[in-house]
């Protein structure tokens, strides 16, 4: 019988089927951050337990971490707790563990990737919605809460019912200018924030086909915000030289074998999905988001809709989420005022990120009215940036390059935006006081971010005249 | 282990769509390393303002509204997968959850912690609310072996659905671990068949 390529990974991760119930499913590689796994060793020890497969569990630091000052010890004594919580159960419990300023330490979506601990075939969870960044390789991958972190620290395995399969195709090529944030945002302000709920998508098509890694990644990060389980791209060219010579890739001829087998993870030809959507990429623009979900997002030079346009049922909460932005309805976000700019996260902390943000202001300065917070997404991320001297073009510009982690995406560390205060920035939620208690993010890409760090204001980066007479 | 059979309960009404993990408990709340005492900042800054004073226009600051179901507008627990947001609402009492939708991984989270979510039809949701509209003191009942909901205000009743395996364990309070830790031999011949 014809699969896709969901069905193939997840068929050969079935230990057994509760009849009536969940699927039994084994779970190749898990990682732990500080934030949702303490309560899940803490359970193993009330059972008088140890980690099952300690070698399949790996533990790093990232959503409390400072992005400054990485040698010192953290000031927040609970943050501080929580890191050192993590410290003592990855060494009681033997596990593979990067800390705190270990050379392999980052956001786990980053790391995981690009240490090659993640790789195509896999089934992956972490304690994180946003562990379905690591199906941009051709993995199962999917967050999940942490009573499931215990099960899978005592037995390996979920409980998990069977999502159904979407396939999402973008025809056609992105335009210049245009990046897998905004295919991203583009795809979920069309699905709606909880339309793919119920689902794993994969994704495909040549505007996906033509995305590098990273943007793969980008994408598949952000597949959570319309609700879906997971996202995944069927591993190719692009992924296998990705991974090659990647620390914890195969090697050799481990790694021959290893490509044999990842060719054939693709989607057959005669596949049948419980749900196809397509979309052409040629007309999608620079997006951003003006609500307080992602799925509120629209092209840059777009109005806000009116609420004509929303469902009666919805208009309450439309509302409550523009009164929180302070936008109406009908407004356009070209010259608005921007307050500060996140460059980072596990959506968008990537060495191709900050190339993209460093070319965009290479040779212009940072508005003095913008606060810019530029955080890699790992120390690996921070490596390349230097080795390929963008730092030098981002301090030419007045920019400074903090030091990695999670960040001012949901400012669990001192990277909070203060009340009121727009935030453009590259991550993945502009909930509700995400960034800080009154913040109101603005999600966008990494272009979209660097015109609005040099202009001061929401500008098409592709060169339009920002309403206080400048351009870029 | 607490165990669910039936639920008569007075209700909380939130009739706000798409209701994210981070409005239940925002991530500044997510540093404890035990699971108690969450549901003090449940959601805290709908619930409080800056000053840290109650808002008094927020359903669960309202007297008149209280009991062990929250009910909810569609796609609640949504985002992150914080079990925090599942272990606020038990412990701030909550034992049900009603919305015409819920986000995957809150609603695996919830049932793991013993708090239902139950799904009702776009309509019935409606009605519940329009039942608390016009007294606060509308009650419904969840008979979970039924496998059926009614608002007792209307006598409106309808089938939920939960699978069979989950069905149990609310009934007789078991976990997943427990059941997984069972099947060891089983996990360990996977392992030897790969």
């Amino acid at each position: 019988m014809s699969k896709t390529l969901f069905d193939k990974i997840w068929d050969a991760h079935i230990v057994t089927e509760v009849q009536d119930g969940p699927t039994q499913l084994y779970i190749d590689r898990m990682y732990c951050h500080e934030v949702t796994s303490p309560q899940a060793f803490e359970g193993l020890r009330k059972r008088g337990l140890k980690v099952f497969r300690p070698q399949q569990i790996t533990c790093m630091p990232d959503h409390n971490i400072p992005t400054e000052n990485q040698e010192s010890p953290i000031e927040d004594p609970v943050s501080k707790n929580q890191v050192d919580t993590l410290d003592t159960n990855a060494r009681e419990f033997g596990l593979q563990y990067f800390p705190v300023g270990d050379a392999r330490n980052g956001i786990i979506h980053v790391v995981g990737p690009e240490t090659g601990l993640s790789l195509p075939g896999m089934t992956l969870v972490c304690g994180d919605s946003h562990t379905s960044t690591h199906g941009a390789l051709g993995a199962v991958a999917f967050g999940i809460g942490t009573s499931e972190v215990e099960m899978v620290l005592a037995t390996q395995c979920v409980f998990q019912s069977r999502p159904k399969t979407m396939r999402i195709t973008v025809q056609n090529q992105l335009q210049p200018g245009v990046t897998a944030k905004d295919l991203a945002l583009y795809i979920i302000a069309n699905m709606t924030t909880g339309g793919a709920t119920g689902y794993f998508v994969e994704y495909a098509g040549e505007a996906v086909e033509n995305l590098s890694m990273e943007g793969r990644l980008t994408l598949c990060n952000l597949s959570i915000e319309m609700g879906a389980r997971g996202g995944m791209i069927a591993p190719d060219a692009v992924t296998f030289e990705y991974l090659k010579g990647r620390s914890f890739a195969p090697q050799g001829e481990e790694w021959e074998k290893a490509i044999a087998r990842w060719k054939t993870l693709q989607s057959d030809a005669d596949a049948r999905f419980d749900k196809e959507i397509v979309f052409d990429a040629s007309h999608i623009e620079p997006m951003l988001t003006y609500g307080t979900n992602p799925g509120m997002g629209m092209g840059i030079n777009d109005s806000i809709p009116t609420l004509d346009d929303i469902d009666p049922a919805s208009r309450i909460s439309y509302e409550k989420s523009l009164e929180y932005m302070s936008f109406k309805p009908g407004e356009r976000l070209i010259g608005k005022p921007v307050d500060y700019v996140f460059l980072g996260s596990c959506t968008n902390g990537r060495i191709e990120d900050f190339r993209a943000f460093a070319q965009r202001v290479k040779g212009k300065r940072k508005a003095d009215s913008v606060v810019a917070w530029l955080v890699p997404g790992s120390w690996e991320v921070d490596r390349q940036i230097r080795a390929e001297g963008l730092d030098k073009v981002l301090e030419a510009a007045g920019f400074t390059i903090r030091q990695p982690g999670c960040s001012a995406c949901l400012a669990m560390n001192d990277d909070k935006i203060p009340a009121g205060k727009y935030a453009v920035s590259t991550s993945n939620r502009n909930f509700e006081g995400r960034q800080g208690p009154g913040a109101r993010t603005i999600l966008a890409g990494p272009l979209v971010a660097a015109a609005a760090a040099v202009t001061g204001c929401i500008i098409d980066p592709r060169g339009i005249a920002c309403v206080s007479g400048s351009t870029i | 282990m607490k165990k669910f059979v039936t639920l008569t309960s007075t209700v909380v009404p939130l009739p706000i769509e798409n209701v994210d993990t981070d409005q239940i408990i925002p991530a500044r709340f997510l540093k404890a390393t035990s699971k108690e005492g969450f549901g003090d900042n449940l959601f805290r800054d709908w619930r409080y303002d800056k000053h840290n004073q109650p808002v008094a226009s927020f359903v669960l600051n309202n007297p008149a509204y209280k009991g062990e179901i929250l009910v909810a507008g569609k796609n609640f627990g949504s985002g992150s997968s914080r079990e925090h947001a599942a272990w606020a609402l038990a412990d701030y009492g909550f034992s049900v959850v009603v919305s015409s939708f819920f986000a995957d991984i809150f609603k695996n989270n919830a049932m793991n912690n013993f708090v239902l979510p139950v799904v009702v039809s776009e309509a019935f949701l409606s009605g519940i609310f329009e039942s608390v509209n016009r007294d606060r003191q509308t009650t419904l009942t969840i008979d979970l072996k039924a496998q059926r909901i009614t608002n007792n205000a209307t006598g409106q009743s309808e089938p939920f659905a939960i699978n069979a395996y989950k069905k149990e364990c609310f009934l007789n309070g078991f976990d997943d671990i427990d059941y997984l830790l069972s099947k060891k031999d089983t996990i360990e011949a996977y392992e030897r068949s790969i």
